[in-house]
Parts: C-alpha cells; structure tokens; sequence
C-alpha cells in the first residue's frame, strides 16, 4: 500500500524495518528528519535500538564504528558539513572493514554557509572505500538503504555503504511511497553476525599500527573487493530485491532511451527527474536523446565506458565541482570511455561535455537542461546560470 | 578480499625485547624476600613472575630498567653485569 | 615464565622503564579478562599493537586519534543491545588525546553518562610524536614545541584542571592514581568497574624519554609527585570526596624537578620566579584536599 510520505520520514521508516542496533546522528540541516523520525519510532516502542545523541558528526561516525566492531547492526545520517567532520572517521571504517550503512542528505560546502541542495559534501568522501549510492526519488532512497546493508554485511564486502539523496529535494519532498512489509525485509535481510567482533569470549586486537611491509595490502583489498565482489554483488541483489520486492532496482545504472540515441545525458540523484522531462520533451520532437543515470558511483561502474563509447555527444551534468578541475562525474566518465577506447580499439570517441549546475540549491530549468542539447562547443565545467552581476574584483 | 589485519590475542608474545638490555640485569637474589610482590606489579614489562618469596624476571623481555631494583624494600634485587 | 593471568602481555614496546605500559597493565589487570579496551592514537597504542603483535589478551580497537570516547560509547550501547551488560569497557588515551584533540568525545561520554571508565595516562605533554607540549604540561616544561631559550622559560601554561572538568560533568566516580601506589591504582579500577555510569581515572604516568631521567627512577619519581603534593590522590563518588591520601609533610619541590632534564633550566636565577608558580599550584592543593594530616 502506497503512503504520501516526506522522503526523511520514509528513509527512517525503512530503516527501521531493517532493525538496526545502535543509531547516531547529529542534527544538521536538511538531514535531521531522519534521526528526529528515528527516535521517535524508538519511543513509541516501533523499533528496538539504541540512539546515541552525540556531540559531534565525528562521534556520531566514531560510535558507529564501536557498535558495529561490537556484532551490532548501525546507521548514522548527515549532511554537508557534518560529513566532512566525518571524513576520518569514514575512512577509518572502511580500513576497519566495518559494514556501516549511512545516509547523506547531499548539502552545499561552506564558506559561505549555505543549507542548500548540491553534491559537492559527498565528493570530500569520495576515496574513502566507501561505497556511494545516489538516488533519484525518495523510493529509490528507501529501496536503496535495504540494498545498503545486505550489500555492506556481506562477508565478502564488509565495507561502509553511503547512500546520497539530494537536500530538501528529496528529504523534505513527498511522494507516494511503498514501504514494505517487515516480513519481506526479515527475508531479504538476515541478522547480522559477524565472524570477528569485539568480544571476550575471543579477544581479538582491530587496529593495529601497520608499517609499509603490510599497509598497502589493505588498501589493495578494499579496491580489489570493490572491482570483483561489490561490482558482482550489486546486480544480484538488485535483481533478488525487484523479485522479492515487485519493484525495479537497477544495481549500478539505469539506461533511459539509449538504444536508439546519438546524444546522451549523464548525472545522478534528483537531478534525473528534470532530465528525464526534458529527454520527454525532445523525444516528441524525434530528437534522439536519452540519459545514463549513474545509480552507484563508488565502485565505478566499469561498462560505462563501452555504453558511452558508442553516442555521438556525451553531456554529463552534475552539482559538484573539483575547484580547478571539473565536475567529479566528468572526469570519472572521460577517463572511463578514453579507458575502453584504448582497450577495445576504437577510434572514434564521443564528444564529452561537462557543466556544472545548482550549487548551493540554485535552480536549474528544463530549459537550461534543453539548451545543453544544442549547444555545440564542448566543455569540461562550465557553469549553468552564473549571474556576472554577483562577480567583481578583490580590488 | 582482505588484509588480515585483526589479531588474535597476545602475539607480541612473540616479540622478546630482551634484546633492548645494555648490558645489565636484573639478580633476584632470593634472601631477604618477603613476599611483597612489588617487583611482579611494577614490572612496565610484567615479565616478572613467581609466588611466595620466589619470584624473577623473565629475560626473554626484561628490558633492563632497572625499576624491580628500585622498589625492592629488602634489596633484594641488584643488577648485575650480563 | 610468563603470568599466564596477566592481559597485557611482554613483549610490547615501550621504552625501558615507561610509566604508561605499566599503568596500563595495572589497568586491564584489576579490570579482568571480560573487558573491551579502546584505546586512542598515542604512545601505548603503538607501542602495544604494532603489527603482528599485540599484547593485549582483550578484544581491543584503536580507530583515530581523538573518538575512544565515541567509540567506546557505541560499543557499551551494542553490548546494551545484545544484553551484554556485564561487559566492562574501557576508553583510555594519553594526555593529548584525552585533555586535548579527544577532550569532546570525553565530555560527551561524560555527559551521556554511558557505562564506560574513562582512563586518562598523563604524561604530560605528546610522547609519541617526540615530546611536544600538550594542554597538561606544566609551566617551564621544555618540549620540542615549548623549547627553552634566550626568550623562552618552556612551557608558559599551567595543566589543564581534568579532576574539576570530569567534576563538572557530574562522573560518578573520579580518582587520581599513579604507578608507585599499584595496589591503590588497582583497587580504584576494581571499585570503577563496579559503579554504573561515567567514571574517571587519572593515572600520573612518568615517561623516561620526555622528561630527561633514568628509567629506573619512574617509581621514584611518581612518588616524588604525590610527596610533594604534586598531584594528590584523591576520590570523589558522586561529587563527594570521600578520600584522600594523607602526607605528614610536604617534600619539597625541587626534589621532583631536580631528577628531569626538562626542568634543568627551573634552576637558573633568571628562572627561580617560576617555582612560585609551582609552590601556588601545591598551596591550592593543599587546602582544597587537606593533603596534610592535622598535627595535634
């Protein structure tokens, strides 16, 4: 049965239906909503955990870490700058090989201070041995979070999942939703117990200081289980989570009007909802365009280079920005299809364009979306929407 | 795939830092002992070990501090050359 | 031989003489094997579980240098989850990481009044690094960033207060040990361990390398701190300070600074003002715990 929910409360309520343990959070905007519906489901006696109301995203992050090394099931949430507080702490987890689900609730970067919708908090993490969900609606974001954890508990993988939805946009959004039953949750998601956790009846040492003779093996591992195990895992549990669950999951990707298109658009998170209007819209003036929505961004997923390779004109479209460089998208794409290029042989490559949109929640038109369609230089950031009269010299 | 990099416990038994010693000893001289059992509870090492008025220090590990010395009340610990 | 009982293992390393692996024994010890330690970045740390050895014969996790507090908290909500609750857990740090870079985590663990004792090793100033100042080290220290030179005396600052900040945090048991007194130390973990909710010891742990002495003078020196009125031992339950150790008298102390390299300097005549500040520090303790026993 389909309920009209705000995305927040529709994240907590799914996640309490995967029974987590411990929960920590600190509040900051716009990811509140989901810790507030959390201890509230936990004081009307919904949902049986413990919430830590810490001092910092630092600890909220450090005592998750604790919870899961104990054999306990955790969720933290955050945003923006609280995600950037944790960025240790996130590292640290995927070193420890600790199977932390979280969710980022994708906030602007300060200075200047700004509560808005864009990407750029999740791209500070993005190296972290992570693994990095976006979605596109608030359905997605609560299927997704069910996916996170079979996915990070898994014995092979045992890595830290975060799953992105977009600011306000998505976490303060309503929308129709089906949450599922406990039933089906309990089947698809067994208990977590792991083999090696903190306990006396076999006191084992997690974190030992390692010189240059072992470190790098650890670093290896994360990226080798993210290429091999996470890369084989994610389509088969999105394929077991559509059947169990009656609803399309698409693991690392979905393909929108490819087969026939010369012109593809590619970006993540909400930003695909416009997108795919626009791509509508064009579709009934014949164009032949369609639209790469990259689901999982870490680990990269390894066919978008051969998918790509074959489209005239590639615009990747994205809210974040790597000051000096481009869009994190951008690059990840261009280095994917110059990859499978050099690998497979081609010579012909699409001409790859990259723009930079709503930072700090500046709104993006389907008409500004329309216009990247027909514009015929190629870029690698430009900025949609920059007001000149907003810019001026130090001097 | 992973790095084995949780220990079980107390592997750095293993590690003898008897080694580090420059050139002197701990002597549990057995005679005046009382049984105090203060050179065992402030070994930095606790490589001492014993019961009664028998205790000594392992020297697989004792780094040679010298601390046993100071505490014993009777004198009974001296360091001596190796 | 090794005690079979004894849960910190030899081997580890630690410098010849160290105060902290003693303390930490000493610790984990009185504490029992149904014990999980998590500890901070820091000398013992390293020192203990440098890869493929570890001394510790109790589940044991270090993650960074200033969340123990915060980890130590979702391991003691986990242990609540499985029902765990006779499971002791232990957050400990060196100075730095608890009175400095991990001070927030603490003052949360505190606040939350979670079930965890919190140990803090104070050897005053950052050893692992190579003996740099830290928010405890006391005035005329000269360390690697509070050097001593034409227009330096050391350290310029007095060690933070932690007793009255763990005080205010309403812990419910507070106690101050150091490494001559093991028995005293001991039994203030046992008796930790057995209180429910926050709990706090500060333990004055010597370090040979920092301070510029023999290594077999740590005992002598820890004593020297306590006979001096240096640093009391002391115990608050609840807010209460239901203990004391007693001196007959005060040591004078220049017997306690005479024995380190790094206050050397304290004896120049162009330095003997700042002993005054030593000699206030000792009054304040004096009368706030009624160090001294009354003569008749």
């Amino acid at each position: 049965m389909k309920q009209f929910l705000e995305g927040a409360t529709s994240i907590a309520k799914t996640v309490a239906l995967c029974r987590p343990g411990v929960i920590a959070a600190y509040p900051i905007t716009p990811q509140t909503h989901i810790p507030e519906e959390l201890s509230s489901l936990i004081a009307n006696g919904e949902l049986k955990a413990e919430i830590v109301n810490v001092e910092s995203e630092h600890s909220a992050a450090s005592c998750i870490l604790g919870a899961s090394a104990t054999g306990v099931r955790v969720y933290s949430s955050t945003s923006s700058q609280g995600l950037l507080l944790m960025a240790e702490v996130i590292f640290n987890i995927a070193g420890l090989r600790l199977p932390v689900v979280m969710c980022c609730v994708n906030r602007a970067v300060s200075a200047p201070i700004n509560i808005w919708n864009d990407q750029q908090d999740i791209m500070s993490v993005r190296d972290s041995g992570a693994i990095l969900f976006f979605a596109e609606n608030i359905q997605e974001a609560c299927d997704l979070h069910i996916q996170a954890f079979k996915l990070a508990e898994d014995p092979e993988v045992m890595l830290p999942v975060i799953v992105n939805i977009d600011g306000f946009v998505l976490s303060h959004g309503y929308e129709a939703v089906e949450l599922p039953s406990q039933e089906l949750v309990d089947k698809f998601l067994p208990p977590y117990n792991p083999i090696y956790k903190l306990d006396p009846e076999n006191p084992l040492t997690f974190g030992a200081l390692v010189g240059p003779e072992w470190y790098m093996e650890t670093r290896y591992a994360i990226h080798h289980t993210m290429l091999n195990e996470v890369k084989s895992k994610i389509p088969k549990i999105a394929e077991e989570f559509t059947k169990m669950f009656g609803r399309k999951s698409y693991g690392f990707y979905e393909e929108y009007y490819l087969e026939d298109a010369d012109t593809v658009y590619v970006t993540f998170g909400s930003l695909s909802g416009p997108i795919k209007d626009t791509i509508d819209r064009l579709r009934e003036k014949n164009e032949k365009v369609g639209l790469l929505r990259i689901i999982t961004y870490r680990p990269f997923p390894a066919e978008i280079g051969r998918i790509l390779s074959k489209f005239n004109r590639v615009i990747v479209l994205e809210k974040d920005i790597s000051l000096g460089h481009t869009g994190g998208l951008y690059s990840d794409i261009v280095t994917s299809v110059y990859n499978y290029a050099q690998n497979s042989g081609i010579s012909k490559l699409p001409k790859i364009s990259g723009y930079i949109c709503g930072l700090g929640g500046r709104d993006v038109s389907l008409e500004e979306i329309e216009q990247l369609y027909t514009e015929k230089e190629i870029f690698s950031s430009k900025f949609i929407g920059i007001n000149e009269k907003n810019l001026g010299s130090y001097i | 795939m992973f790095a084995k990099m949780i220990l079980p416990s107390a592997t750095g038994l293993k590690n003898k830092t008897g080694s580090w010693r420059m050139g002197k000893k701990p002597k549990f001289l057995h005679k005046n002992c009382t049984g105090c059992r203060m050179c065992y509870l402030i070994c930095p090492e606790g490589c001492v070990s014993g019961s009664k008025k028998n205790y000594d220090a392992n020297l697989d590990y004792c780094k040679g501090c010298g601390m046993c010395v100071e505490i014993c009340p009777v004198k009974d610990i001296i360091m001596v050359e190796e | 031989m090794i005690d079979e009982k004894i849960l910190f293992t030899p081997g580890h390393t630690a410098c010849a003489g160290c105060g902290q692996s003693l303390a930490a024994r000493l610790v984990i010890d009185a504490a029992g094997p149904n014990t999980i330690v998590v500890n901070n970045t820091g000398c013992l740390e390293v020192f203990s579980t440098g890869y493929p050895y570890t001394s510790w014969r109790v589940p044991f996790i270090h993650s960074l240098f200033e969340n123990a507090a915060a980890v130590a908290s979702g391991i003691e909500k986990a242990l609540k989850y499985l029902g765990k609750t006779d499971v002791n857990v232990i957050a400990q740090a060196g100075d730095g990481g608890f009175a400095d870079i991990g001070f927030q985590a603490f003052s949360g663990l505190w606040e939350r009044g979670h079930n965890v004792l919190s140990i803090c090793y104070d050897n005053e100033a950052y050893m692992n690094t190579g003996i740099q100042r830290s928010g405890t080290s006391p005035v005329g220290a000269n360390t690697g960033t509070s050097p001593v030179g034409r227009n330096s005396y050391g350290n310029i600052t007095w060690k933070k207060n932690l007793i009255d900040i763990a005080l205010a945090h309403r812990c419910s048991y507070i106690a101050t040990a150091t490494i001559c007194y093991p028995v005293d130390l001991q039994n203030k973990v046992k008796k930790a361990i057995k209180i429910k909710g926050a709990k706090f010891i500060y333990i004055f742990a010597p370090c040979p390398l920092g301070w510029g002495y023999d290594p077999s003078l740590s005992i002598k020196i820890a004593e020297l701190a306590v006979e001096t009125g240096l640093f009391p031992l002391i115990e608050y339950e609840n807010g209460v300070l239901t203990k004391v150790k007693k001196l007959k008298e005060l040591k004078p102390i220049e017997e306690f600074l005479k024995l380190q390299k790094r206050f050397q300097h304290l004896f120049q005549e162009e330095n003997k003002h700042l002993l005054q500040i030593w000699e206030d520090f000792i009054k304040v303790n004096v009368e706030k715990y009624q160090i001294l026993e009354k003569s008749n």
